[in-house]
């Protein structure tokens, strides 16, 4: 089990490590940095100073190495914007991110997992059919837009909930549905499949044979085989919806490291930028990993 | 690494839900079909089409209603938007960004994945694993982030637009070329074509590619279907197609602000791109349905 | 058929399963006796799986049986509920199947599959469930039953795996035990370890087994009856020594010949074969399901099969008279 970890980390490491090069290179290399910085109105000169002062001259291995070996300290370069440390910008948005996310996460699980059981059991039935139409829509969706819809709706018609911002947690709940929504289709598939699997094994066969009860059979025998793809899957979606929460913060308004980012982007404050994608590749790295883990605390053949 | 837990993701997606009733399949497919169908039409014949120039502005006849609305014009079916060009036009050559994006961003993303794909598979080994790290590294970089830094970088115009997605949405070509590619590689006619002298580059191209098509035809329709709500997605953020290009994306931005006073507006370019990325993902199922798509056989 | 068993275990009667196209069962009847081992024989597709499932009312949803009845103990397993049939299940009535590989949860312990039986049936406690596991995966001959507990199935051999399905099969002390072809995915050596665990068990509880077989040589180590199935119908049943003494179905006899006897058969002297295989059923099918292979068929075994006594409580289903064999032979 130790060399199994030994050797996922390692394999995170390098990942990480390529992303950032990646990332790096693609915002050293496409296009002028200095004269994005510097602004449409910048003279040459202006141009010239500021390459000077942020050693965008140099070598972009150079670079990268500086930018890497800071970065390993913890100090992640400053923000041309707001000229604090970029570690407290994103340190102070990351709760409301990370609430998001883990809302989000809760809700698609606790629609997707009960109508995927649901689906399965009564695999070919109408029922089966109208949730899988279900997760059909919700693929379709597109969420941004749907974020907005809800905010017309429940925000400004219905004036259930708040249109945006999080002064309160009921700011969390449309955008934790909208994010809910990406994750559900792949959610609800993936365990309607993996039950689907489960009940027609060998062991529910004989389970059934024990005399168990109905609900034993699904919810004891057939789930815990069937939720380990699930599991696994639900930590990389957490990780997607961490990544796309961009798109979520922007519609909500939510003072969050997605919203962060984009206005970074806009504003050409690269050192937050760079700083971001390094944080949400560690992120889902470190998601996929607790992931295969997981899995093998599930699964007892894997645990070698 | 968990790439191996996305593979197993996609490919249970890629399952077709057993015992489905033929009439319903053959419905939602249908139905797909035409409403891929008709917006292929739209954006073939768009200049025939519209009613009006879509860029065309007139500070006159700013925020007018669609017909089911009071104040709304015959002129101008949907109404018009916040700087007076009409809706319906809009949105009719929004139907032409769409569908550009959409097949040329797969025909790029398919060529690199296929490409990567079908190699590992093919060769195994250590040439796979590189393709695996490869695939977990692009899983790993958060997608829409990347494609936001890059068109703030690089300015924003479709072409930019679709070459940047092109570039990133390969992963899920990739890994299905990859997993067909392994099950078709320890097939008889393949041994028979290496054992009759055929060059590896014939064999992948003749043998191997149209045998795993059909997995990768149902692949395409749902990859061109997150290409369109991507480039919604990027353009309603400010950095995708730009203004004045009638992106259904950058018309609800656009519309954004005004939609406490008319919601309207934000509801036909989002309802209208509801349903063709729909109309997409029915007819992926139904294709991949239809020619027997079952990754696990 | 209606051989006559005194008070029998398990009671069928003109069982009838069909799905799709095919008819499965087609008016199988076998009576067991309390302490009594009753073997099903056939070739594979001949049913008998199909039957088993059936009295356990364990097939797949959308499958149906008929019979004229179905009865344990006197009980009407046919018309009972599937909440009712439930508390028989691995309680008076237990089932063990072909392949222990998949027949047992990789995600559970031994130990936690086992107690679950008894803790569902007697309402016992963990601990006390835990301890009757012990118990009884000692009386199968597993060592080290403490440990056994708390492994995986995928720790365990196939061998060892059909020791626990037996073990937890009688976690309830049954009174019948249906066991599918238990030994067909085992080694050889293997194979004869657990029969003669089930004959022993059999014996030291009294129990009565109803064994599913396609090997003859299993029915004759272990049987006191036996029904020999084809295409879904018994064509020939009774005590063992009555038939292996004196088959008379064409199909059984042809079965026999198969088999090399060890003192008769001759080095050089080619076995018997029957020729073709075991056809699927269409509905409406009338007549000798045999008729194909048989060299002896005449039209009127496309009409109908009289069943027919040969002595005893041997009868078979053939319109050949009891002494064919030795009136061609002369």
């Amino acid at each position: 089990m130790r060399l199994l970890l030994f050797r996922r980390l390692s394999l995170a490491a390098l990942v990480c490590l390529t992303v950032l090069v990646v990332s790096f290179t693609l915002t050293r290399v496409s296009g002028d940095l200095a004269a994005s910085i510097a602004g449409p109105n910048a003279s040459a000169a202006d141009i010239a100073i500021i390459t000077k002062n942020y050693g965008l001259d140099r070598p972009l291995v150079v670079q990268f190495l500086d930018w890497a070996g800071h970065a390993a300290k913890g100090d992640l370069g400053r923000s041309f914007l707001y000229h604090v440390p970029v570690w407290g910008l994103i340190r102070d948005r990351l709760p409301v991110t990370l609430t998001l996310g883990l809302t989000g996460l809760a809700i698609a699980l606790l629609v997707a997992l009960p109508l995927g059981i649901l689906a399965a059991v009564r695999e070919g039935s109408a029922m089966d059919r109208g949730i899988m139409m279900v997760a059909l829509l919700g693929q379709a969706m597109p969420g941004f837009w749907f974020g907005l819809v809800m905010i017309v709706l429940f925000g400004l018609e219905l004036q259930w909930l708040p249109i945006s911002g999080v002064e309160t947690w009921q700011g969390y709940i449309m955008p934790g549905i909208v994010l809910a929504f990406s994750a559900i289709p792949a959610l609800m598939r993936l365990t309607r499949s993996g039950m689907i699997d489960a009940l027609a094994a060998d062991y529910i066969r004989t389970a059934r044979a024990k005399g168990l009860s109905r609900a034993k059979i699904v919810l004891k025998h057939a789930l815990r085989n069937a939720a380990m793809p699930v599991v696994s899957i639900a930590a990389v979606q957490l990780g997607f919806m961490l990544g796309g929460s961009v798109v979520i913060e922007s519609v909500f308004a939510l003072p969050g490291v997605g919203y962060l980012a984009w206005e970074s982007i806009t504003k050409n404050d690269f050192p937050v930028v760079q700083a971001v994608v390094l944080f949400l590749a560690v992120i889902y790295i470190a998601l996929t990993l607790l992931a295969d883990m997981m899995n093998a605390l599930l699964d007892p053949r894997l645990r070698g | 690494m968990s790439a191996v837990v996305i593979a197993q993701d996609v490919i249970k997606q890629q399952l077709p839900a057993r015992r489905r009733l033929p009439a319903f399949r053959h419905l939602a497919t249908l139905l797909g079909a035409l409403i891929v169908g008709a917006a292929l039409l739209v954006a073939i014949f768009a200049p025939y089409l519209t009613p009006h120039d879509p860029f065309a502005q007139d500070l006159n006849l700013r925020l007018i209603p669609p017909v089911w609305m009071d104040g709304s014009q015959p002129t101008h079916l949907l109404g018009t938007d916040q700087i007076g060009r009409d809706y319906l036009s809009r949105l009719i050559y929004g139907a032409r960004i769409s569908m550009l994006i959409g097949v040329l961003t797969v025909i790029t993303s398919g060529v690199i994945g296929i490409t990567l794909g079908v190699i590992g598979g093919f060769y195994g080994g250590r040439t796979d694993d590189v393709v695996m790290f490869l695939i977990t590294c692009r899983l790993s970089i958060p997608l829409i982030l990347v494609a936001l830094t890059v068109v703030a970088l690089v300015g924003s115009s479709l072409a930019v637009v679709i070459l940047t997605l092109g570039l990133l949405l390969w992963d899920r070509f990739a890994v299905v070329a990859r997993t067909t590619t392994m099950q078709v590689r320890n097939l008889d006619y393949i041994a028979a074509a290496q054992a009759a002298g055929a060059s590896r580059l014939h064999i992948l191209v003749r043998e191997v590619l149209p045998n795993i098509a059909n997995h990768l035809v149902v692949v395409a329709t749902l990859e061109m279907a997150l290409a369109i709500l991507l480039e919604a997605a990027l353009s309603f953020l400010g950095l995708g197609v730009p203004p004045p290009l009638p992106s259904w994306g950058l018309m609800i931005a656009e519309a954004k602000e005004y939609m406490f006073f008319s919601p309207w507006v934000i509801m036909t370019p989002g309802v209208v791109l509801f349903v063709l990325v729909l109309g997409i993902n029915l007819l992926g199922d139904g294709l991949r349905d239809l020619l027997g798509a079952d990754l696990r056989r | 058929m209606r051989p006559l068993v005194p008070d029998p275990v398990l009671s069928v009667a003109n069982l009838r399963v069909s799905f799709g196209q095919t008819e499965a069962v087609r008016g199988m009847s076998l009576a067991v006796a309390r302490g009594e081992t009753h073997c099903m024989v056939g070739e594979s597709g001949c049913g008998k799986s199909v039957s088993a499932l059936s009295v356990m009312n364990l097939l797949p949803r959308g499958i149906n049986r008929t019979a004229d009845h179905i009865r344990f103990q006197g009980q009407d397993l046919l018309g009972m509920s599937e909440r009712q049939m439930a508390r028989l299940r691995g309680d008076k009535i237990a089932m063990i199947f072909q392949e222990p590989m998949t027949s047992l949860n990789p995600a559970y312990t031994i130990g936690s599959q086992m107690s679950e039986v008894f803790e569902r049936h007697r309402r016992a406690a963990r601990s006390q469930a835990m301890d009757r596991a012990a118990e009884l995966l000692a009386r199968v001959g597993i060592t080290a039953p403490g440990m056994r507990l708390g492994q995986y199935p995928h720790q365990l051999s196939g061998g060892l795996r059909q020791r626990v399905m037996i073990a937890m099969a009688l976690m309830c002390d049954p009174e019948l035990l249906i066991a599918d072809e238990p030994t067909t995915a085992l080694d050889v050596t293997v194979q004869a370890q657990i029969l003669r665990l089930l004959q022993k068990l059999q014996q030291e509880l009294g129990l009565a087994l109803l064994l599913i077989t396609h090997d003859l040589g299993v029915v004759a180590r272990m049987a006191q009856r036996l029904s020999v199935m084809y295409a879904g119908e018994v064509v020939e049943t009774g005590t063992v020594a009555e038939v292996f003494a004196a088959p008379t179905h064409p199909y059984t006899r042809g079965l026999l010949d198969c088999i090399p006897v060890p003192g008769k058969t001759q080095t050089g002297e080619p076995l018997g074969n029957i020729p073709g295989v075991v056809p699927r059923i269409p509905p409406g099918f009338v007549g000798c399901g045999f008729r194909d292979r048989c060299t002896l068929a005449t039209p009127e075994c496309a009409e109908s099969v009289p069943l027919r006594d040969a002595g005893g409580d041997h009868c078979y289903l053939c319109r050949l008279p009891p002494d064919w064999k030795r009136a061609t032979a002369a």
